[in-house]
């Protein structure tokens, strides 16, 4: 071998050694590299593994709420009061329309849009985002439902979705004890969310605003269920992979009885005035009329402004629940129960009699407080004196108690203070007194203040549910229940009685005193409305001077005349033996109270007492 | 060389070397698997790259007949070749998904820097390989020519992936051909130097975006970021041993972007987990280092490092790919070698591994 050729030699194997030093080198190098995806991926999958699997969850689960069906409200005898009705409305997701105002044209020959309609989608659409279903047309009639069924595969991205509504089938019979449903808002949502309430909201569109549906809301709303879907990237539902029913609302039975309100709804037949009959053995109430009334369905579905307004500026504030926040003066109503008070406390006896020229005067003061008979009663005693409507004797009977003891005495019979009815509309009334008058007007008490409440007036106002509930303890002589509308609930198997409210009774240092009253009552019945009745009632009528409802109201000058006539008011109750009913009703402006007033109540207890049907047990 | 080598059993007449086919085939049956599952169960798209699998192979065996020397002659022409096609796609290409990579053969559509991954490491080895080794410094200036004009050709078309590779590919000879490590070390601080170059000049826009959202993905969740943000969590939410063969949610509900092509890695992750990410890596380790293997017994300057550039090459796309996958490199076109859906890529793959198969069946076996 030449030497040429061995350093060649060496130099290839030089060459070859340096290569696989390289070769190792990068080796471990790309050993090294690896290990270090490795390790990446350890810190993906191993230590970051719940973060991502949570999002990869997030990405593909959407759980979508399903809402529970409302609780039905039933009268006390299974009558529907408000139902759920099936309600259609027609939706698109603007993404999936190519060429929306041409779908509505399309659409507007199968359904019949309106251009008005139309335009509002249009102009709707500006503000909407594009993968959020935008409604069309709500409330579709169920041929419209088929019309576009047939045609469905036409209109890609526009569905129909139904749900559930709200309906009140007696429109306006109920609306003050029953309140309504409407669409929730940012003031409820609010209340909703401060309370952890929101969560069950989560499919759900309605609340219960007013009376019942709102005091009973929790009951009514049920619990909400949940489907878990797996959609795709742009969010089509592949598959359910849970699902949680929701628990429905619990049904519930009012102690209303739809045939009396029926009824006193016709006998007040538009005028304004309240009717309340309570079931004096457990202070159900019977009928909670205020009138006039209004539709609560278009709240439902959301009543125009137009119309609403229509209802708000109408003289006749048909939106006041007169039967729990009217405030009226008693007048003549209560005087059973200042007579009551009178034997108590021994102002009087039933012996007592005093003479009635026409007039009363406070010892020493010129001044004569008229009695509404002009010429007088002449000798009364205090059974005649109620029978009567006497004023001149209660005057003398204010004078000698006084009007804290007065104000003392009524506070048990729920006068001045709210009854603790369950619906959420309701107001105190007033129970005057000297401490009261200081706090309300600072100022002092005089005298001639406690002579017109003698006679249920002055600054004395009560609601007809507060005059219906004093009439009720007077019933039961002194038994008290908390006036209520909730007589039971649906349970899954039973129907369940809501507990009643008894409070303590008024117990008087002579028993014997209620006997004297509600005598009285008796014959005051029967010596005038209740004369030819086929059962015994005891009753008590007043004719207040006018109290304004609503004293910013502006009075048209043709129905001021009207509107300055006395209100016409009455209590009644019977069987007199053992109550089962007892009746406040009060007439605005109607005149005089036995007049007015008086059939009304005795053509509501012939309904109660004498209707075949009825079944007087329950 | 050992005595044994003398007698040529089956496979060295054929020029297969056993122990990188099984490597190769074990990859690419994987391949198929995940390909099934991400590309939504489509039989069609399994048609296509079965075909395309069976062809790389025989192009695969066909280039194995192929002695090294033959390329050795045919470096240079080939590589002058590749320039001007470039060039051709710079004046004449076809512009696809802003950018201009495509040259229309008429025919078909034809990218003339898929060419040049493979003729650019020949043409390296070939130059390099023209000296003795450990090159001299005079001999680099050549050296850097030969490796800038392809490589900011295929960069300003833009596509900075396949111009990384390329890049690497010269890089490695380089490296491997014993270069003192003083350049090595010079080398790689003037690219760091230069990468603010890169930045500013170089880039395009949606190419500082990616690196951009590299960085903080979550800033543009539904834009930029997704497919990174969509990625990550279809590895991470994998765990250790996946979500099972198609079953994964990411890629099934077509959340994962391109995950049948360049975000396959994401599927194996979500379905197959760790466990499943480690195979695949052991895999590729073992390609790797069997191609190392037979550039290290390779007989000649320019195989070895010819062998030796292919397999680093190689090792590339793996890291660039998984790296960007899983969140930390930046969004790059680079598939995921022999697993990813697509035919250039793997064509080229194969041919590169039939020339490492050819180098090793063509052996000389000298007595000494």
């Amino acid at each position: 071998m030449s030497p040429r050729k061995r350093i060649t030699m060496n130099d290839h194997a030089a060459e070859a050694s340096l290569f696989k030093r390289r070769a190792l080198f990068t080796f471990l190098c790309v050993f090294i590299l690896l290990s270090l995806l490795f390790v990446n991926l350890y810190q993906l999958q191993i230590l970051s593994y719940n973060d991502y699997e949570t999002r990869s969850n997030d990405n593909r689960i959407r759980v979508v709420p399903v809402a529970p069906s409302r609780g039905l409200i039933y009268d006390r005898n299974g009558q529907l009061l408000a139902e759920n009705q099936p309600f259609f409305s027609l939706e698109m997701v603007p993404e999936k329309v190519d060429n929306i105002s041409e779908t509505l044209d399309q659409l507007g020959q199968i359904i019949s849009l309106t251009d008005d309609e139309k335009e509002s989608v249009i102009e709707a659409l500006k503000y909407h985002r594009r993968f959020k279903p935008l409604t069309i047309k709500n409330k579709l009639t169920e041929e419209q439902v088929a019309e576009f069924s047939v045609n469905q595969h036409r209109f890609p991205g526009i569905s129909i979705e139904a749900g559930l509504k709200r309906h009140y089938p007696y429109n306006g019979l109920m609306t003050h004890a029953l309140g309504y449903v409407g669409r929730i808002n940012g003031r409820d949502r609010t209340s909703l969310e401060k309370n952890n309430q929101w969560s069950n909201y989560a499919a759900t569109k309605d609340i219960g605003k007013l009376g019942i549906e709102k005091f009973y809301e929790s009951m009514l709303l049920g619990k909400p269920g949940h489907l878990e879907e797996e959609v795709n990237n742009r969010g089509r539902t592949i598959r359910t992979l849970k699902s949680e029913p929701p628990v429905p609302g619990q049904d519930i039975y009012l102690t209303l009885d739809l045939n009396l309100q029926k009824k006193a709804m016709e006998l007040l037949n538009g005028r304004r005035g309240s009717v309340v009959a309570i079931d004096p053995r457990d202070g159900g109430i019977l009928a909670l009329l205020s009138s006039p009334t209004y539709d609560p369905n278009p709240f439902v579905h959301g009543i125009s402004s137009k119309a609403y307004n229509k209802l708000l500026n109408s003289t006749s504030r048909p939106l006041i629940n007169r039967a729990t926040q009217g405030q009226y003066a008693p007048a003549s109503t209560v005087k059973p129960h200042l007579a009551l008070l009178g034997l108590e406390s021994k102002a009087i006896t039933p012996k007592t009699r005093i003479w009635d020229p026409g007039f009363w005067q406070i010892p020493g003061v010129e001044r004569k407080y008229r009695d509404w008979k002009r010429w007088g009663h002449g000798w009364v005693d205090v059974n005649s004196a109620i029978v009567g409507s006497c004023d001149t004797y209660f005057y003398d009977l204010a004078y000698k108690t006084g009007v804290d003891a007065i104000a003392k005495f009524m506070e048990p019979f729920g006068f001045g203070e709210r009854t603790g009815v369950d619906i959420y509309e309701e107001s105190a009334g007033i129970m005057p007194s000297k401490d009261w008058k200081r706090l309300r007007y600072n100022q002092p008490w005089y005298i001639g203040d406690t002579i017109s409440v003698g006679i249920g007036q002055g600054y004395w106002t009560t609601t007809p549910l507060q005059l219906a509930n004093a009439a009720t303890i007077m019933a039961n002589k002194g038994r008290r229940f908390v006036p209520h509308l909730l007589k039971s609930i649906q349970d899954q198997t039973a129907k369940i009685d809501s507990p009643t409210d008894e409070l303590a009774p008024i117990v008087l240092n002579t028993p014997e005193n209620w006997d004297i009253i509600s005598e009285a009552m008796r014959d005051t019945a029967h010596k005038s409305r209740f004369k030819d009745a086929k059962y015994t009632a005891a009753m008590k009528t007043g004719t207040a001077q006018v109290f304004s409802l609503a004293e910013d109201a502006k009075y048209d000058a043709d129905t001021i005349d009207e509107r300055l006539r006395d209100n016409a008011l009455v209590i009644a109750y019977a069987p007199y033996e053992n109550p089962t009913i007892v009746l406040a009703v009060v007439l605005e402006n109607a005149g005089w109270g036995g007049k007015n007033a008086g059939p009304v109540a005795r053509a509501l207890l012939d309904e109660y007492l004498l209707r075949d049907s009825w079944d007087k047990k329950e | 060389m050992s005595a044994h080598n003398h007698r040529q059993n089956i496979w060295q007449r054929l020029h297969i070397d056993l122990p990188l086919l099984i490597g190769l085939l074990a990859l690419m049956g994987f391949g198929l698997f995940v390909i099934y599952s991400a590309g939504g169960e489509d039989l069609a798209l399994m048609d296509r790259q079965l075909v395309r699998m069976g062809l790389s192979l025989v192009i695969m065996f066909a280039v194995a007949q192929i002695n090294p020397e033959v390329l050795r002659r045919w470096a240079f022409p080939i590589y002058i070749t590749g320039i001007i096609l470039l060039l051709g796609v710079h004046f004449f290409g076809e512009i696809n998904k802003g950018a201009q990579r495509w040259l229309n053969l008429g025919f078909m559509e034809f990218q003339p820097s898929e060419l040049m991954k493979l003729a650019f490491p020949i043409t390296m080895a070939w130059y390099i390989s023209k000296f003795p080794l450990p090159p001299k410094k005079r001999y680099l200036a050549g050296a850097i020519v030969i490796l800038l004009v392809p490589t900011l050709l295929i960069a300003k078309q833009p596509d900075l992936g396949t111009s990384i590779l390329v890049a690497a590919s010269g890089i490695f000879v380089l490296f491997l051909s014993g270069m003192s490590w003083r350049i090595v070390g010079g080398f790689i601080g003037s690219v760091l130097a230069m990468l603010p170059a890169l930045w500013f000049f170089f880039m395009h826009d949606y190419q500082r975006t990616r690196v951009l959202t590299l960085l903080n993905p979550e800033k543009d969740p539904l834009g930029a970021g997704y497919h990174i943000i969509q990625s990550k969590i279809a590895i991470g939410s994998g765990g250790l041993w996946g979500k099972g063969w198609l079953e994964g949610t990411q890629s099934q509900l077509e959340f994962l972007p391109e995950r049948h092509t360049d975000f396959i890695f994401a599927v194996i992750g979500e379905e197959f987990g760790l466990i499943g990410s480690l195979l695949l890596l052991t895999l590729y380790l073992y390609v790797i280092g069997r191609g190392l293997v037979i550039a290290s017994r390779a007989q000649t300057s320019f195989a070895r490092l010819l062998a030796g550039s292919i397999t680093l090459t190689f090792f590339v796309y793996i890291f660039v790919n998984i790296g960007m996958v899983s969140g930390i490199l930046p969004v790059v076109g680079v598939p995921l070698p022999l697993i990813s859906y697509g035919g250039t890529s793997m064509l080229t793959l194969m041919t590169g591994f039939g020339i490492l198969m050819s180098i090793h069946t063509h052996r000389r076996f000298i007595d000494r």
